[in-house]
């Protein structure tokens, strides 16, 4: 009897996957449109992709976003992946509650107080040591990469926990060192879950505007803070043709990744 | 000038030194370094916002009094609770948001968890072609911009949206109908951004329950609804909290949605937060507002890591 889904839960669940894409699928068709007028369909055009190249402010927004996501997750990856050993590898170290405390809280924290209390922080920090002088791209790179670590060490640790100590012990007796089995054993055999978390924490920086708006300093407006003053003065089809774009990049990774994911583990 | 052997000799004796420490202090690095860093960028910062919250407002760089300083006659203080009584003296205006974050908050988790559970249902029961393919859809909105998904809604909701468009172009309405700006925008906008998040854990639950369960309740008798009841409903119970504390504790802090899609009417406390930071420049109401948000916020994340937990060893 709950063999096959039953009838009600799939008309359910295509309302709910309705609700999730209908907004951004028209989104994207009307991104072609020839008019101004969000609503009005007045033929196919490419007019908005066009003038997007002419958008100097997008454009640089949209270079910053790269830079600053591309360190954030870098770093965040690095961190994370130390931080998802010590959960995993070295049982009942001291200072272990106090880790695991720091590295999940930063994952259910309201984003305005993250970003309030990291700005407060910078504050401080340049009033006593004089660094970081005003705020910029670096203090946004730092904040978004602290938020990162706890996400990318989720991901890793997960992986982590379902591998086979039996290799490291093996490698162990071999007489490799500690370092040597991690850098020629572990992370290769942990790879894809590293560049998860690196592609994770890449998104979430790529597309954070609450903690940057607080942490960023003139100058330093990334994409999402260009779009946000933006939206907040109507909808306009250029915001629609660079949410497409990123969109449609967005899902070619997404869909990308799950087909060799899959086939990954049908080999295994 | 160092001699190319020179330099050679010294990069190996340095690299050497390196790969000893960390052969002989690798645990502790590894431990430290990440330690390190989330106790300078994430406790201390919140200590300092709590100092900061007990800190007069004043014109300035920073805008607000230092709470402790050693000056000429000695060490002083300017710590005071007004930040946090003027909360108290405008309490109306405060309250308001406080309850609105709360009553949004969780009639979305509700909207959320009346959604995720059929579709983690439909998932967790199809084959894997179908399976992938499912979720591959909850994953995609997971990993877009929500900025972008809640402004493609605005679309559809405005005035002269699509929604309203076509109803008036049917006839059904002479009049647009007013979707923005009302508690209806905000639900629509976190089942947006936060249905993914509900979907997965309870996907993850369903995926391992036992068929071997359902087809001896169904021999001893029981029908689908009982099945359902005596049987799933139980099994998945942890992670449909889990699932509503990981849509809950965001939402009630949520700041984009009641800003682009709400009206005075959903006020919220991240909205309100931004405001007296941004608008008013009052940095020290903000930081006593964060510290309200946190208390308020504390039993559902101590809730959440419990209940982590206890999924994770009976996992």
């Amino acid at each position: 009897m709950f063999r096959r889904v039953p009838y009600p839960i799939i008309w359910l669940g295509i309302l709910g996957f309705g609700i999730l894409y209908i907004p951004i699928v028209l989104m994207m068709i009307y991104s072609f449109n020839d008019s101004k007028l969000v609503s009005v369909w007045a033929g196919f055009s490419t007019k908005w992709y066009l003038s997007l190249l002419n958008n100097d402010q997008l454009l640089a927004a949209v270079g910053k976003s790269l830079w600053v996501a591309v360190w954030a997750a870098t770093i965040s990856t690095f961190f994370g992946v130390l931080i998802a050993l010590a959960f995993t590898r070295f049982g009942n170290f001291g200072g272990r509650l106090a880790l695991s405390v720091m590295a999940s809280a930063p994952l259910v924290m309201p984003e305005v107080v993250t970003g309030l209390s990291m700005l407060l922080l910078f504050i401080a920090m340049e009033t006593f040591f004089g660094w970081p002088a005003g705020r910029g791209l670096d203090t946004i790179i730092i904040a978004h990469a602290t938020f990162g670590m706890c996400f990318a060490a989720v991901v890793v640790q997960a992986r982590l926990r379902q591998f086979d100590l039996a290799v490291e012990d093996a490698a162990r007796d071999l007489g490799a060192r500690q370092p040597q089995i991690f850098l020629t054993i572990t992370l290769p055999m942990i790879a894809p879950s590293v560049i998860a978390a690196w592609l994770l924490a890449f998104t979430l920086s790529f597309d954070d505007l609450v903690i940057a708006s607080f942490v960023s300093g003139p100058g330093s407006s990334t994409l999402p803070i260009v779009v946000f003053s933006k939206v907040r003065l109507g909808v306009t089809p250029e915001i629609n043709a660079i949410a497409t774009i990123m969109i449609v990049m967005v899902s070619i990774c997404v869909i990308g990744g799950s087909l060799l994911m899959s086939k990954r583990n049908k080999h295994d | 000038m160092a001699s190319p052997t020179k330099t050679m000799a010294m990069s190996a004796t340095i690299s050497a030194t390196i790969s000893g420490v960390i052969t002989r202090h690798g645990r502790k690095l590894v431990i430290l370094i990440p330690l390190i860093w989330l106790a300078i960028f994430f406790l201390a910062p919140l200590v300092e916002m709590l100092q900061v919250s007990f800190t007069t407002a004043r014109r300035g760089v920073p805008p607000y009094d230092p709470l402790w300083s050693l000056g000429e006659d000695g060490f002083s203080h300017n710590f005071n609770l007004e930040n946090y009584l003027l909360l108290y003296d405008y309490l109306p205006d405060y309250l308001g948001p406080t309850l609105n974050s709360l009553r949004l908050a969780f009639f979305s988790t509700l909207i959320c968890l009346f959604f995720a559970y059929p579709i983690a249902w439909w998932i967790a029961r199809s084959d894997e072609k179908m399976r992938l393919i499912l979720l591959v859809l909850v994953m995609l909105p997971f990993w877009t911009s929500s900025l972008l998904r809640m402004y493609a809604l605005i679309g559809l909701l405005n005035p002269n949206g699509f929604i309203n468009s076509a109803l008036l172009a049917i006839g059904v309405i002479d009049q647009p109908l007013q979707m923005m700006q009302t508690d209806f925008s905000i639900y629509m906008g976190m089942l947006l951004t936060y249905l993914p998040l509900m979907i997965l854990p309870l996907y993850a639950s369903l995926v391992r329950l036992d068929d071997a369960l359902i087809e001896a309740a169904a021999d001893l008798g029981a029908r689908g609804v009982e099945i359902f009841r005596t049987v799933v409903l139980p099994h998945s119970l942890p992670s449909v909290l889990a699932g509503c504390l990981l849509v809950f504790i965001p939402a009630v802090g949520e700041f984009v949605i009641p800003a682009l899609l709400g009206g005075p009417e959903q006020m919220m406390l991240g909205k309100v937060l931004w405001t007296e930071f941004f608008r008013n420049r009052d940095w020290p109401v903000a930081a006593a507002i964060a510290m309200i948000l946190l208390a308020i916020l504390t039993l559902p994340i101590i809730l959440a890591r419990y209940q982590d937990g206890r999924i994770d060893r009976e996992g």
